[in-house]
């Protein structure tokens, strides 16, 4: 008999499938069949079980429901019926723009307290006092002053992602080894060169760091807002599903929550791949 | 007396001792480099030889004292001096080339980037590095290799003076040797100015016009300056056979293991602290003047130094 051997990646790769056959397998088993009409007395009648019970749903249901979203997600039926697609558009919107703003403010800000321990020092208390702050204690806040609750659920986004980036920057810019400061400064590089040539690769891969961990985080609270403001997002589904008892189309949008952080996740990966060094 | 090319005058060096007072680390310390001379500066590890270098870099500033080029005080760091740290300071994320680029587009911004580049690689080619190891980043580069791109880098910008703060420190024997060679080549052709701080004896004497030896600080000095009497080309096997080289080998080993300790902790006074000139010869006994100790001991011939 021919031995097969296979790889670290293959065979991790079967114990993947193999744990998710099985956990399927068992999910599906452990849902109760429901009992047909016909079998029910009387009283069971008049308590109205014999509608279609809001039971947690089997997985070949959700399988099915994936199925049907995923071949046409950008249907638009009205206000409460859209589809995946849109409503996971939306949630990227938000986080993207509050994102972006945050790294607009975080990074150069990071830089400057960085490269200054008075600036670091003076600000340091700000950062400690605001950091730990859940960021949809800021909603009521945001409504009210913004007055708008898109802007606020951006936001949210725009306040929890500040505070990774902001940190990590000015970890990474005030740890570059002076040996690099003194090649800049042994060649006469002016404050901006010395910046963009020699502080920011060497942070780079702390700064990515720190994007990483807020596009984590912004992802987590998007979910969160857009159950507060409704109106569209993934969130917002999820919370409309649940309102529906449509528990099989709840089961499918957590997941699509999951594989969407996971391939911003991944991006931000790729990003920390290209920009990191060894010493 | 003409000024020397460089010249540092009066440079003193104290820090706070920790305990309120104040640790003098070097004082009125005063010496010259000539234009195109090569000098190393020996001594023990804490008497101030890297922070003299750092302070004719411009990377550190003294108490008190100035330094001189070509007239004018320097101040901060310059492209007209550059530097070659121990531990190489290579920029990791760039390859051995793009390290040289980076300096020389510093010191020819003007120029076009063909130009930077092949200026580069001809100065990477210099000490060895062609083909496609110019590609590769500094951890994929052996140490040896390494501390050649940190002297093309240096070399490559012309600067007016260059430092070597123990280039080759962290090397292995052998390789020393093969970079020591190629820096006397490349120097050679360039009649660069260089200033070295080494802990190697033979290493001084192979490569050095002057040797600078410095006591042992607190109140450093530099006590003495050591005309190393070797014609050049100097070849690291040959040297040894030359009859001035053990002469003046066991006039640095004597300084070093003694009078570098007897000779320190005497504070200035406030005067000018020159090192003396000494010049060991032995062959040109017949030319000079009859010598008054013919005890065997190696002859020195003392030169005061202004």
């Amino acid at each position: 008999m021919p031995s097969v051997t296979l790889s670290l990646n293959q065979r991790a790769a079967l114990l993947s499938i193999v744990m998710l056959v099985v956990g399927l397998l068992i999910w599906e088993a452990a849902i109760p069949a429901q009992k047909a009409a016909t079998e029910l007395t009387e009283y069971e009648r008049l308590m109205g079980l014999g509608e279609a019970r809001a039971g947690v749903p089997p997985p070949s249901q959700v399988i099915a429901k994936a199925w049907e979203q995923l071949s046409n997600p950008f249907y638009d039926a009205g206000p409460n019926d859209k589809g995946i697609g849109i409503q996971i558009g939306y949630s990227i919107y938000r986080v993207l723009s509050g994102y972006l703003m945050a790294a607009l403010v975080a990074i150069p800000l990071g830089f400057l307290i960085g490269m200054s321990p008075v600036a670091y020092k003076a600000l340091n208390p700000f950062i400690q006092v605001l950091r730990p702050i859940s960021p949809l204690a800021w909603m009521p806040l945001a409504l009210f002053i913004i007055q708008d609750s898109e802007a606020s659920a951006i936001f949210v986004i725009f306040i929890c992602s500040i505070w990774p980036m902001l940190i990590n920057t000015a970890f990474g810019v005030a740890g570059v080894r002076a040996d690099w400061v003194n090649v800049a400064r042994t060649h006469e590089l002016g404050a901006f060169r010395t910046a963009f040539t020699v502080i920011l690769p060497a942070a780079a891969p702390t700064i990515i760091t720190g994007m990483r961990i807020s596009i984590g985080i912004a992802w987590l609270v998007i979910v969160a807002a857009e159950m507060l403001v409704g109106g569209t997002g993934i969130g917002y589904y999820v919370w409309n599903e649940w309102n529906n008892l449509d528990l099989t189309s709840v089961i499918f949008s957590i997941l699509m929550i999951g594989v969407v952080g996971m391939m911003l996740d991944s991006a931000f990966g790729l990003l920390q791949r290209t920009v990191a060094y060894v010493e | 007396m003409s000024k020397p090319y460089l010249s540092i005058e009066r440079l003193t060096q104290q820090f706070p001792d920790g305990q309120g007072g104040t640790m003098t680390v070097f004082e009125n310390a005063s010496f010259g480099i000539e234009k195109g001379e090569f000098v190393c500066i020996l001594g023990h590890s804490g008497c101030g030889k890297s922070t003299i270098m750092n302070i004719l870099a411009g990377l550190a500033e003294p108490t008190s004292g100035v330094v001189k080029m070509d007239g004018f005080g320097v101040s901060g760091p310059s492209l007209d001096r550059g530097v070659v740290f121990q531990n190489y300071s290579l920029l990791p994320w760039l390859s051995a080339l793009k390290n040289v680029i980076f300096g020389v587009k510093a010191r020819y911004p003007k120029w076009s980037r063909a130009r930077v580049e092949e200026h580069a690689r001809q100065y990477l080619a210099m000490v060895g590095l062609e083909g496609d190891v110019v590609h590769r980043k500094p951890s994929q580069l052996s140490g040896g290799m390494r501390q050649r791109v940190s002297i093309a880098r240096a070399f490559a910008n012309h600067p007016k003076l260059l430092l070597l703060d123990e280039p080759f420190g962290a090397l292995d024997a052998l390789t020393r040797g093969t970079i020591q060679d190629e820096l006397l080549k490349i120097w050679g052709g360039t009649e660069q100015t260089v200033f070295m701080i080494t802990h190697d004896i033979d290493e001084a004497i192979l490569l050095a016009d002057r040797i600078l030896l410095m006591t042992n600080g607190p109140f450093a000095r530099v006590a003495e300056s050591v005309e190393i009497t070797i014609p050049r080309p100097r070849d690291r096997t040959s040297i040894i056979e030359h009859p001035n080289y053990y002469a003046i080998r066991n006039h640095l080993v004597q300084f070093l293991g003694k009078r570098s300790k007897e000779l320190s902790g005497k504070p200035s006074e406030g005067q000018d602290q020159r090192p003396e000139t000494v010049r060991i010869d032995l062959t040109a006994k017949e030319d000079s003047q009859p010598d008054p100790d013919s005890d065997g001991a190696p002859r020195r011939l003392r030169a005061v130094n202004d």
